[in-house]
């Protein structure tokens, strides 16, 4: 007969507000297999904790029940605990009466019932448990950082200073991300360039850093510790080896009218072209959609002039494989753009504003080139259709975000405080300019954010007009603004040479996609989840992986870059070990029964099962059988599923087990 | 379901058998962001819908449920990469049978939440525990229950022998 201990926690009021504790922990203690139960105020605190290792000790327990909260918050607490008073970890296990009871239903009643019946099917399990020991994994000291804008740079710099390798993927021919295309940041108008070039030169020159630009995440395999990611290595047609960088190919390529995709489509480039005059690494890259040679087969321009014969036509895409220990995935956002195709994107309706046909109607970070030294336009605000200066700019706030009916209900977090300074940039550059903003909130929480703010409209006097825009049309060269004042409650036209929309800051193209590769969880506007929103805000619940910077939801670059940091720290913290344990929740072969159709080969995600042949004294081959390989087994058990003569068992979730659980329903 | 036959005549038992990453999870959501939703439901954990047995369907609803939800991550989600597909063609083969027993399929519900979406949770819940309530209990396979073992177990001596022999 086992000798179980059940602990109910009130979880102060969280739990005991609707469920009857004392009644749950009193039918615990006449469940068969029940030797004790108790219930304590708060068990995760040290008392709740000792009350535990004392009970273990005095009542002589071999197995623990906790109903508390998830298992996903407390199970390591326990496990730890009961394992510090002498009980093999996986004998503790817990109960969810917080999550799936007492916050989920109202009737005391029936969430008391509800709790004893949750008590009752985990002792059935606990009973039924068994010790393991914890599997010891080697682990790899490199990272793999996906993504070169800050916030990659940043983590994959510090994991580098910290003398562990790092391995830097970045999908575009340059890293820099989108700080490299800002003008100047919030809330000390530092020059972005000046703050993240010095930056990038850093990565391109650090000893510990293999930087792969213009490369994409194929692949990836493994666990915590012991990943093999597959990188795909776009053809450059530049062997990076070879060019100097010397810039001759990018000026002689007689195809120039390119629109610049860095410089959101302001300016123009060639077909072989760097991204901006700082990118690193200052590598080319032909553009073969647009390249000439590779249209018609007629140019070849760019290979002529190349003194180190560094062009390559024939180049193909590249397959590296990397073993590495610990992944940062820092892939950033993108701006929501109205001139999309409405259908393919989640933000409906900007008709009113007209779907990016009018073309001094331009979003924020196109306005960043604009008041960019090293943009298009030399530093100079100018119309893009006209090339005039304009006198009068309206800059409307919050267009696709907060909008619930337009589908998207987050807060982009940054376009107030870009906002305000776009309207303080563009009256530095055009003195006598008017700058107006229509606004619902301004929301300004950081250090030094509200003073910054408050100065675009104290001293910059730009006009901030509280309600939104319902109409932008043109007019006679304008751009008529018809939006309402709700404070005063008017309705207000503005004739406007140039209109600014801070547009949605949404997830990466393919962050799904990665995500799928990866294995980690994302919401459904595509951000990555964290495995706990205040506790564990850099790590996924998918062991190893770690995130940093917008991929995980809208960020300004002071909150990117401390959690780039964040990250870093989390991956030196996991490199600091030789070993590393994981939860032994893998599957095992009875040899006794298998019959060697090797059915859970073949479903198996991981490879992990292996035929193994049995022979006998002679060395006659009695059977084949199937053979799990515990290191690679992920513990998913489907092989156990799909076991005809059921002869894998998955350690944790034993068939026992189960089915004792829905006995006792 | 021990307290209830208070609001309505019948309390349906529902039981759900979840993935710990992405349904479980979702649910936990649910708990977080304090939704409501009914309290016939109780969850069983696995670490995957690929380790789901449908034995533990059948054996789910001779033990007394009245209703049963599978639920995992989405397609293409799965922590383990591949192993809400191999559950999703295993109960899309299982369904058929199920249905060629003639069990109502209107009980028996497979769906994909996201760690992300509490809010789907309650959905499917709330809409099976209701479906199922106006459906009445289930008392085919109640009737049908035996003290048989569901796995083979050696219980006379010749097989016993045989299997030695192995």
């Amino acid at each position: 007969m086992s000798r179980i201990g059940v602990f109910v926690c009130h979880c102060g009021e969280n739990i005991s507000r609707t469920v009857d504790v004392e009644r749950v922990a009193g039918e615990a203690a006449q469940l068969p297999g029940v030797a004790y139960s108790c219930d304590y105020k708060y068990m995760c605190s040290d008392p709740g904790q000792n009350l535990l290792k004392k009970a273990l000790a005095e009542h002589n327990l071999d197995g623990v029940l906790v109903a508390a909260c998830s298992p996903r918050m407390h199970e390591k607490t326990f496990r730890k605990a009961a394992q510090s008073a002498g009980l093999n970890p996986y004998l503790c296990d817990m109960g969810n009466i917080r999550e799936h009871c007492s916050w989920v239903h109202e009737d005391r009643e029936a969430a008391t019932a509800k709790a004893s019946d949750i008590v009752k099917l985990m002792v059935e399990r606990v009973k039924r448990g068994k010790a393991l020991a914890p599997i010891t994994v080697p682990v790899t000291k490199r990272a793999l950082v996906i993504g070169g804008g800050i916030a990659g740079i940043q983590a994959a710099l510090d994991i580098a200073d910290a003398g562990k390798e790092v391995i830097l993927v970045e999908r575009e021919p340059s890293i820099g991300g989108h700080m490299a295309q800002l003008s100047e940041t919030f809330p000390t108008l530092d020059c972005s360039q000046c703050i993240m070039t010095p930056k990038m030169v850093d990565v391109a020159n650090h000893p510990n850093i293999t930087l792969y630009t213009y490369a994409e995440i194929e692949k990836v395999d493994g666990y915590i510790g012991n990943f093999q990611v597959t990188i795909r290595r776009k053809a450059r047609s530049v062997v990076e080896d070879k060019c100097t960088g010397c810039g001759v190919c990018t000026s002689k390529c007689p195809k120039k009218k390119i629109p610049n995709e860095f410089d959101q489509n302001l300016g123009m480039r060639s077909a072989i072209y760097v991204p901006f005059p700082q990118a690193v690494p200052n590598t080319p890259v032909i553009d073969r959609e647009n390249c000439t040679m590779f249209q018609s087969g007629k140019c070849g321009v760019c290979a002529k002039v190349c003194g180190p014969q560094a062009i390559d036509y024939e180049q193909q895409d590249t397959l590296v494989v990397e073993a590495v220990g610990a992944v940062v995935v820092a892939t950033g956002f993108k701006l929501y753009s109205i001139d999309r195709k409405p259908e393919e994107s989640p933000i409906k309706g900007y008709g009113e504003f007209g779907y990016g046909l009018i073309p001094d109607v331009i979003d924020g970070l196109t306005f960043e080139r604009l008041a960019s030294a090293s943009g298009p336009t030399g530093g100079k605000i100018l119309r893009p259709s006209d090339g005039k200066e304009p006198r009068q700019v309206v800059f409307i706030q919050c267009v696709g975000s907060r909008a619930r009916e337009k589908g998207i209900s987050y807060c982009s977090k940054i376009c107030c405080m870009y906002t305000a300074k776009h309207t303080m940039l563009y009256r530095h550059k055009v003195h006598d300019g008017q700058a107006y903003v229509f606004y619902m909130d301004a929301r300004t929480p950081g250090k030094g954010y509200d003073e910054f703010w408050r100065r675009a409209v104290e001293v910059e006097d730009a006009v901030y007009i509280r309600g939104m825009v319902s109409r932008l049309y043109q007019r006679d060269g304008k751009i008529v603004v018809m939006g309402s004042d709700t404070l005063v409650g008017v309705q207000v036209e503005i004739e406007a040479d140039l209109v600014v929309l801070a547009t949605a800051v949404q997830a990466q193209d393919g962050a799904d996609l990665l995500a799928q590769k990866l294995g980690i969880s994302y919401d459904k506007y595509n951000f990555y989840s964290e495995a706990h929103a205040k506790l564990k805000p850099v790590e996924c619940a998918t062991a190893g992986i770690y995130l940093a910077g917008a991929c995980q939801g809208p960020k300004d670059i002071p909150d990117t870059v401390s959690q780039a940091s964040a990250a870093a720290a989390k991956v030196i913290t996991l490199f600091s070990k030789d070993q590393l344990e994981r939860d032994p929740v893998v599957a095992k072969v009875n040899e006794k029964y298998c019959v060697g159709c090797l059915q859970c080969k073949k479903v198996c995600p991981y490879g992990a099962v292996e035929e193994k042949e049995i022979r006998d004294r002679q060395g006659n081959l009695v059977k084949v059988v199937a053979n799990v390989n515990a290191g690679v087994c992920g513990g998913c058990g489907t092989c156990q599923a799909t076991c005809p003569s059921k002869s894998v068992e998955l350690d944790g979730y034993t068939d026992e087990q189960i089915m004792a659980m829905i006995e006792a329903l | 379901m021990h307290s209830a036959e208070k609001k309505h005549d019948f309390e349906p038992k529902v039981v759900a058998f979840v993935c710990t990453w992405c349904t479980y999870a979702g649910a936990d959501l649910a708990g977080t962001s304090r939704m409501q939703y009914p309290p016939n439901v109780r969850v069983l954990k696995f670490p995957c819908t690929g380790r789901i047995d449908p034995v533990f369907i059948l054996r789910a609803f001779q033990k007394g449920a009245d209703g049963v939800l599978v639920s995992g991550c989405h397609p293409g989600d799965c922590h383990y990469m591949a192993g809400n597909f191999h559950a999703r063609r295993r109960f899309a083969a299982f369904r058929v049978l199920l249905g060629f027993v003639g069990v109502d399929l209107n009980r028996l519900q497979f769906s994909w939440v996201s760690a992300a979406e509490g809010g789907k949770w309650v959905e499917v819940v709330t809409e099976l525990t209701e479906r199922v309530r106006a459906m009445g209990p289930m008392r085919e396979f109640k009737e049908l229950e035996q003290e048989e073992q569901w796995s083979a177990t050696l219980t006379t001596p010749e097989l016993q022998q045989a299997y030695e022999s192995i």
